[in-house]
């Protein structure tokens, strides 16, 4: 089971980690000021942030996940990115930055504060700091479990070193750092992982005699023998796909409330855009990101399919490492593929990309926990602002570096405790989920309806949540052995699979959030007047005017080119 | 502030020479490519990432003449 390295392997990781380090260091002299070091001093280019955009989202947890996903979804797991990101990182790009930039909020919890209210800042601020923290300690966990398995590494030493790499190089420079960073990694991660799908295909005859392979295995499983090739064919009845979920279900579940949920309201995420350099810089970031994000699952969800292929030929010699209960971990399937067809030299490379991706992941967290600490936590409860803007100034800038330290030792901390409690974790991770699909109905709601008042929307955040954790605790998918998956209240309802129960989750919370915060608005009054929301709100700000830019080098351009390629693969794959 | 091209170029040119480097080295190991098929893919992504760092390298420049 274990993966030997070389020498050039070592020596390759190395190399990488000197660059990563050495930008941080290069970058160190700039950090002046907070503002420098939390938002980057607004400066990034649109192509520098839309990379990082996406290679923040392209952390370890995506690679392996979505890898392992191809092995047991096929080609159905393209939802996640031609429907389930594609149209709501345009929606972001089009409706919701102008909005997000033009009221220079520093985070996404300053926007609810300067749309809503203080409570609804507060709520959203330490739901978010601790589901950050949460997130990097389980993806750090993962990585380091892997590299113990597979590559025999002692699991708290990669789990330290690849921590103090990240708290390196942003403790340095902070989110520009962690931004120039990403697209460096977004870099090594593509050509790391390039020659294993050519490899890979190569083996199982391309794409058609993947087809030809891939036939007689999924026929043995009842399902029909293009169902691991298409996206949409067998979506009319649940059953009839490895998904298991009809497609109004994928439709409204991922391609809406999940997706928009997580594109438009994820600090982590936005924060990228929010370092752009200006308003139409800002608005092209999710557009330049989805670019690369369209044809990601060539790159990691395809070697995933021929795994499948792989594992049902036994003269191919691919195995899947086995849990305690026996059953394979998916998650794996990147690593070992790699392990099978890549030699020494770009094998490490391709451990190379897996660092990488871990890196990119957690750098985004620790940058997004920072500001969120900083800004929202402390200087809004704390210690606020003085009249002494330079002493100011360097204190939160001081309390940003501190934040740093102590926002890589709490993932470490948490990092332990998953390995641990691993249930615990999982519980946790799944109930912070939970606050995306609420969120985005209130922001929403908060961007294009000027009526919609501080109250209602902090009571519709909190219902929507509420109720989410309510279904997921009345509620079991199929086979569910722990009552991590749910229904630790009662069961009353059993979904066939886990993603299905996780869809409606998100549906009941968007829903039952929508409909609170709508009913309290019209029994509220407005406590903003229409000058505060100013820049903030739809009817209330002018329209941003590019004559000046050629029709095809503005957003919208951008964003139709993005939508026509999309609409294309998703055609080609239907 | 920094034009992030330049890493980008320098580390692909480092990889790139270093493994088209050892892809030569280890040529005649052909247990070693049995994996990746009889290819000697160390060559061939040397090559190409050596080519990728170079371009990025030329735009870097290029932008800073300019």
């Amino acid at each position: 089971m274990k993966v030997d390295l070389s020498w050039i392997d070592y020596l390759i990781m190395i190399i990488y980690f000197i660059f990563v380090l050495g930008i941080g260091w290069f970058l160190r002299k700039y950090m002046k000021n907070a503002n420098a070091f939390l938002e980057a001093g607004r400066s990034i280019p649109a192509w520098v942030a839309g990379l990082a955009f996406i290679s923040t989202n392209l952390g370890a947890l995506e690679v392996m996940g979505m890898t392992g996903s191809g092995l047991k979804y096929g080609m159905l797991t393209t939802h996640f990115y031609w429907i389930g990101a594609i149209p709501a990182m345009i929606f972001l790009a089009l409706f919701m930055m102008p909005f997000y930039y033009g009221s220079k909020a520093r985070s996404v919890p300053e926007f609810l504060k300067l749309r809503y209210d203080e409570k609804t800042r507060g709520l959203n601020a330490i739901l978010f700091a601790v589901m950050t923290i949460l997130a990097s300690g389980i993806s750090m966990y993962a990585l380091a479990i892997l590299m113990e398995k597979v590559l025999g590494w002692n699991f708290s030493i990669s789990l330290w070193i690849s921590a103090l790499i990240v708290l390196g190089y942003t403790y340095l420079g902070g989110l520009s750092s962690a931004i120039y960073n990403e697209v460096l990694q977004f870099f090594i991660i593509v050509i790391g992982l390039l020659p294993l799908v050519f490899l890979s295909l190569k083996d199982v005859g391309g794409w058609v005699g993947l087809k030809e392979s891939l036939a007689p295995i999924t026929t043995a499983n009842g399902f029909p023998a293009d169902a691991w090739t298409t996206t949409w064919k067998y979506t009319g009845e649940a059953t009839s796909n490895p998904l298991g979920i009809e497609w109004y279900g994928v439709l409204f579940g991922l391609g809406f409330v999940l997706s928009f949920g997580y594109w438009c309201t994820n600090f982590l995420i936005v924060q990228r855009a929010f370092a752009a350099e200006s308003s139409t810089a800002a608005r092209k970031v999710p557009l330049i990101g989805a670019l690369p994000k369209m044809f990601i699952p060539f790159l990691i969800i395809v070697p995933g399919i021929i795994a499948l292929v792989l594992l049902h030929d036994p003269a191919k010699g691919f195995v899947l490492p086995l849990d305690a209960g026996g059953k394979p971990i998916y998650d794996y399937t990147i690593i070992m593929l790699l392990k099978q067809y890549l030699p020494a030299g770009v094998l490490g490379l391709g451990i190379t990309a897996l660092l990488a991706s871990f890196m990119s992941g957690m750098a985004g967290n620790v940058s997004a926990f920072n500001t969120v600490w900083t800004y929202d936590i402390y200087q809004s409860y704390i210690r606020k602002r003085t009249d002494n803007e330079v002493a100011d100034d360097r204190h939160y800038l001081n309390v940003g570096r501190i934040t740093t330290i102590f926002g890589v030792l709490l993932s470490i901390a948490s990092a332990y405790i998953a390995s641990k409690f691993g249930n615990i974790m999982d519980f946790l991770q799944t109930i912070f989920s939970m606050i995306n699909a609420p969120l985005f109905a209130v922001i929403f709601l908060g961007m294009f309806w000027k009526r919609t008042t501080g109250h209602a929307a902090f009571t519709g955040l909190l219902l929507g949540f509420l109720m989410a954790l309510l279904h997921h605790g009345l509620t079991v998918p199929a086979g569910a052995t722990t009552l991590v998956k749910g229904g630790w209240i009662a069961s009353l309802h059993t979904y066939p699979v886990e993603m299905a129960q996780n869809f409606w989750t998100a549906i009941i919370a968007f829903t039952v959030s929508t409909v609170v915060t709508v009913g309290l608005t019209l029994m509220t009054r407005q406590q903003k007047t229409e000058k505060e929301l100013y820049g903030l709100v739809y009817s209330l700000t002018p329209r941003t005017i590019e004559e000046d830019i050629p029709w095809y080098r503005r957003p919208v351009g951008l964003a139709i080119g993005v939508g026509v390629i999309c609409v294309i693969l998703s055609v080609i794959f239907w | 502030m920094v034009d992030i091209r330049i890493p980008i170029g320098l580390i692909f040119s480092i990889f790139g020479i270093l493994i088209t480097l050892f892809g030569f080295f280890t040529k005649s190991d052909q247990a070693m490519y049995q994996k990746s098929l009889g290819i000697n893919v160390n060559i061939i992504m040397g090559v190409l990432m050596l080519i990728f760092g170079l371009i990025m390298l030329w735009f870097a420049r290029r932008k800073k003449k300019a």
